[in-house]
């Protein structure tokens, strides 16, 4: 789908890209018991599926991501995808190499079926009607979207934090149709701690008075207050105190304290701007569901909470990789992966790095991380023969 | 990327189609090497980033990992035929108990070691009263990673002690050689020792 790139856009990006809507009639059975009848799935592509289908990449997206990657919707956007840093000609994950998709998740608010959508059933808005949606569910639509496309395996499913859990329930829920997983700044189930931190973000948004159970599109409002509140939570849990420490220390924006509950500390301007910055893009009944999805990932939970067991059909290839300040998916949790994994003597490879960005790591444009994640993609194209 | 004498030697001695962890396994050489030519699967553990990006672009598995934290973290007894630690021993903070871990995990051990009872380090030390620095250990004494040198007699004592049974011992020289003489004196000869062991059954 890539267009001509203008002067402005890096001769390293992917350019002017644009999204595309895949409607899917076949029932698509949930875990929570419900059934979507049909539902819609918005994707962006780079580069060239070669004939023999091999070449694909499918990145799945974290918390507030979408099916955005790479490049520009148009010369005017300000910003380039979520994972730019990552994903272009010449980049880890190479467009002029591999096919790469990118996929708005079921429940999302970006173009695919969500709370958002019109319920054809009642021709409103799902809003809080809408299923809780869980991992496993996605895998099952992206595999729905990989035989529209005719991709019998993909050469790598790659993802980071939540993205990272999907990539790892590929590997459960299909092993034969991959080749390698990528799995970065994730882990195999939530720790209470984080589920504590989900749980607080959801009651933000769901005691807003403007919430309304979270039919506030028919009231023609939304739950500002408590979006932003969840957004801000969410902020200070993805930076470390060192990265936090050293962006913003006790800075104040006036350079004096002024005994007032404006914004006064830099920290408190740059939490503001990014909920401002969330409100209005983001949707309240997204953001409870993609937590709520978060919470519930537990595939050793099927099996005796043992991930090596959960793992026991797994025929993929690895590479997990951590960031050391990351405290939201520490590198505790990746190395439990990793462990599981050598359980199954499966081919594994774990990189840690040295980062004190915290979970927000994953996106940044670390040069050791790009190098680990591009030599391991490196080993994928050869695997595959797409040299 | 030729291998060192040791890492020859490693060669000749493992089983074509063994599994193998190579602790501290550096830029992955050895394990791609016995990967290509030995039908050999297995994992290497090390700590440095450059040496990680290395052995991913060696296309060999490697998990980013201090030894000095054990290998229970990550294997199960009896995981591997053969755990192997080339020139890694002397750096670590523990390493007997490293040794107990490389019997754990892996029917048997092969070490390699710079042997502290060379002659050239024992002359240095004896009319130059100052710690050596040789080829095999460039480093000095303040900024050495070798904080744990031994001699072929000091690791023979060790083995003993802990009831684990040498199967085959040489060494060489920095030249790749193993003359008859460094076998008649492989404490004051051998520059590097080469060891492949097995723990004695029922030792605790």
């Amino acid at each position: 789908m890539p267009q001509e790139s203008q002067k402005e856009i890096p001769e390293n990006s992917v350019g002017v890209v644009t999204p595309e809507t895949l409607h899917f009639d076949q029932p698509l059975a949930l875990e929570c018991g419900v059934t979507l009848p049909a539902y819609d799935l918005i994707v962006e592509t780079y580069g060239t599926l070669n004939q023999e289908k091999n070449n694909a990449i499918l990145v799945c997206h974290a918390l507030s991501g979408n099916h955005h990657l790479a490049g520009y919707h148009s010369t005017k956007d300000r910003k380039p995808g979520w994972w730019e840093t990552a994903i272009g000609p010449g980049k880890a994950i190479d467009t002029n190499r591999f096919f790469v998709i990118g996929i708005n998740n079921l429940g999302g608010c970006d173009g695919s079926t969500g709370p958002t959508s019109i319920n054809p059933e009642t021709g409103k808005p799902w809003g809080p009607d809408f299923p809780l949606v869980t991992v496993e569910d996605w895998v099952h639509s992206q595999a729905r979207l990989a035989d529209r496309l005719g991709i019998d395996q993909w050469a790598a499913v790659v993802g980071g934090s939540l993205g990272g859990m999907q990539a790892l329930q590929w590997s459960i829920s299909y092993p034969e149709r991959l080749r390698h997983t990528v799995v970065i700044a994730a882990a195999p189930k939530l720790t209470a701690q984080n589920i504590a931190f989900n749980e607080v973000a959801r009651q933000a948004i769901r005691t807003d008075p403007e919430f309304f159970e979270g039919r506030y599109q028919e009231q023609d409002v939304l739950p500002e207050r408590g979006l932003k509140l969840a957004r801000m939570l969410g902020h200070i849990t993805y930076l470390s105190d060192e990265a936090m420490g050293k962006k913003f220390g006790r800075e104040l924006r006036e350079g004096q304290i002024n005994y007032s509950f404006d914004v006064e500390f830099q920290i408190e301007s740059y939490l503001r701007y990014q909920a401002n910055a969330f409100v209005g893009k983001f949707d309240a009944n997204t953001y409870l569901r993609m937590t709520k999805a978060l919470d519930y990932f537990d595939p050793a939970g099927k099996h005796d909470n043992d991930l090596s067991t959960a793992l026991r059909n797994t025929t993929a290839d690895f590479c997990v990789i951590s960031f050391t300040s990351d405290w939201r998916f520490s590198p505790a949790r990746s190395k439990e992966l990793v462990r599981a994994l050598l359980d199954n003597d499966l081919k594994v490879s774990y990189a840690e790095v040295t980062a004190n960005q915290g979970h927000d790591a994953f996106l940044m444009a670390i040069p050791h991380y790009l190098n680990i994640f591009s030599a391991y993609m490196e080993r994928v194209a050869r695997d595959g023969g797409l040299q | 990327m030729s291998l060192r004498a040791d890492q020859e030697i490693i060669c000749d001695w493992i089983e074509s189609g063994s599994q193998v962890l190579d602790l501290g396994c550096g830029d992955g050489t050895l394990l791609r090497h016995m990967m290509d030519h030995h039908q050999v699967a297995g994992y290497g553990l090390e700590l440095d980033d450059h040496n990680i990006l290395s052995c991913l672009e060696n296309g060999i598995q490697v998990i980013q990992s201090d030894l000095d934290h054990g290998l229970s973290e990550y294997f199960d007894d009896d995981s591997f035929d053969y755990v192997i630690m080339s020139l890694t021993l002397q750096a670590m903070n523990y390493p007997d108990q490293l040794l107990d871990e490389m019997l754990r995990v892996g029917k048997q051990g092969i070490i390699t070691f710079p042997n502290f009872g060379h002659w050239k380090n024992r002359w240095q030390l004896m009319f130059g009263g100052k710690m050596p620095v040789t080829k095999t250990l460039p480093n000095t004494w303040y900024n050495t990673p070798n904080i744990h040198l031994c001699t072929v007699s000091d690791f023979e004592a060790l083995c003993q002690q802990k009831g684990i049974r040498i199967l085959e011992r040489t060494v060489v020289d920095h030249q790749h050689r193993k003359a008859a003489l460094l076998k008649l004196a492989p404490n004051l000869l051998g520059e590097t020792a080469i060891y492949r062991f097995e723990r004695l059954p029922y030792h605790a």
